[in-house]
């Protein structure tokens, strides 16, 4: 365990060097973007509204005092959506999606010798293969996450307009109070932390694994178990950080 | 020219290089023969660097290899093609872009130069036609020819193939084994292969080391290795029953 922690780190000095070619990497670079992010857009906007909807609805539900206004509702989503729905459990959606996908990506590449191939050419393939997936999602999950907070606050709208819970307007003025900038900047440092734990554990995962097909499948299994882990942890971390 | 001296390899307890001292000559196709496990591909990954020895040096030329940084090996790796047992196409690039990636690497060639140098060397291979084709899409022999190609590309002083036949018919194994040994006279190139065919031990072999349980134990051409009086030798390469019976 300590000592797959000390590979991790000397694979990590090795990842953050400064690329063999610039026109090389940046190509790779917006590759990643499109792999990486454009593609999970769709599972991200579908679990996001609905996600969105089921805190407005229990907000409602619970809210059983008259004295309590049910612009509550809109400013319970939208506290609940930025703060943790949208970095911490897209996060985690994505450590299952991106984190299996580097895994195995990168697993195959070591079984097959092509990371070997990688090396004879005087290539550093950890920086080759994994710094542009690691900046791509450091750069490219903050605008899944915004985008996420969008369609959870539209989730919860919708609520409104299918039901009688609470009115439209009720819900939009309840978004709109009490509104603090940090709360936003505190989730997107959030989510860079998380895009860096999940494409850099994964592609270590990948990098070390030695065997054929079967053990590929593990990598990508541990990839995404301990992605997930660390974000959880660093979750708590980072909160006591940064709101306290 | 390239020289092992003294080289040992472990893994834990396991020697699995005992004390190597072998020269490979330039312009020659160098065979390192022997028995699956007997250490062939270890010697081979140690002498590119993708596994260090724990004991001796290697040379390239008139350059300590074993002593280098990173950086500075990056120089001598330019001058390294390599042919991988299954090929190791990078399978998310079309053959063309396989072949070319050295080029784009290492050069700043106009995009015509680089396709010039890729359609030359699948022409080397007998490949003219299959630049747009992806890794999935290729023959085993087709795919030995693309790693072939893409090994060449950047002009290698240096050619090392683990196993080039292994999994392939005896004629097409005959069109790799004709195809390395061209290559490595026309291009004055120091070639390395490492195999247990023997059919491309009698057509191929300029020098032959024959290991032996991780020991170099005889070192002859392939006239001296049908002759040969070592006993080993003899079990290895009198071991099917086609050679047993023409013997
Ligand atoms: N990474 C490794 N870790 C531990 N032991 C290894 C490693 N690589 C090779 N070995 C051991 O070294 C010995 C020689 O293996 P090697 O792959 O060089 O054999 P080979 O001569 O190439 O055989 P083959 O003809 O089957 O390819 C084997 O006993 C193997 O178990
Ligand atoms: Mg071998």
């Amino acid at each position: 365990m300590l000592s797959r922690f000390g590979r991790y780190i000397i694979l990590m000095l090795k990842v953050f060097r400064k690329p063999d070619k610039m026109q090389v990497f940046w190509k790779q670079f917006f590759v990643e973007i499109n792999n990486l992010g454009v593609e999970s857009l769709g599972i991200v906007a579908v679990i996001s509204v609905f996600m969105g909807a089921v805190v407005a609805i229990q907000t409602a539900y619970n809210i059983d005092s008259p004295l309590i206004p049910l612009k509550m509702v809109g400013f319970t989503v939208r506290q609940s959506v930025i703060l943790e729905f949208s970095p911490t459990i897209i996060s985690l959606i994505l450590a299952g999606k991106v984190g299996s996908r580097i895994a195995s990506e990168i697993g195959t590449m070591r079984v097959t010798e092509q990371i070997d191939a990688l090396e004879i050419m005087g290539i550093n393939p950890a920086n080759y293969l994994i710094f542009p997936k690691v900046t791509a999602a450091m750069v490219f999950n903050p605008v899944i996450i915004i985008i996420s907070m969008g369609f959870g606050l539209v989730g919860g709208w919708l609520v409104s307009v299918f039901t009688s819970l609470y009115t439209s307007y009720e819900y939009i003025d309840g978004i709109r109070s009490w509104f603090e900038g940090y709360t936003i900047i505190y989730a997107l440092i959030k989510t860079v932390v998380f895009a860096y734990l999940i494409t850099s554990i994964s592609g270590f995962m990948g990098f070390i694994v030695k065997g054929g097909a079967i053990e590929v499948g593990a990598a990508s299994t541990k990839a995404v178990v301990w992605s997930s882990i660390m974000i959880i942890l660093f979750n708590l971390i980072l909160t006591q950080l940064l709101l306290s | 020219m390239i020289e092992a001296n003294n080289i040992s390899k472990f893994f834990g307890d396991n020697q699995v290089l005992k004390d190597i001292t072998v020269r490979f000559e330039k312009g020659k196709t160098n065979l390192i023969i022997g028995r699956s496990g007997s250490g062939k591909t270890v010697l081979v990954k140690c002498l590119v660097g993708l596994l260090e020895v724990d004991e001796g040096y290697i040379m390239f030329g008139d350059r300590n290899f074993s002593q280098m940084t990173f950086i500075e090996r990056k120089k001598v790796r330019k001058e390294i093609g390599m042919l991988f047992q299954g090929g190791a196409l990078f399978d998310s690039m079309t053959v063309e872009e396989n072949v070319m990636f050295p080029l784009t690497m290492y050069t700043n060639q106009s995009l015509e130069e680089k396709k010039e140098r890729v359609d030359f060397c699948l022409k080397w291979v007998n490949l003219e036609d299959a630049n747009k084709l992806l890794p999935s899409e290729l023959s085993g022999g087709m795919t030995k020819r693309v790693a072939i190609a893409r090994a060449i590309s950047m002009n290698p002083k240096y050619l090392f193939c683990d196993e080039p036949t292994s999994g392939l018919d005896p004629q097409t194994a005959g069109v790799i084994d004709d195809l390395i040994s061209r290559l490595t006279k026309e291009f004055e190139m120091t070639t390395v292969v490492n195999t247990h065919d023997m059919n491309s031990v009698i057509k191929i072999g300029d020098k032959i080391s024959f290991i032996y349980q991780g020991q170099l134990w005889w070192e002859g051409d392939k006239k001296q290795v049908l002759t040969t009086e070592n006993k080993e030798l003899n079990d290895f390469v009198f071991s099917t029953e086609l050679t047993k019976r023409l013997k």
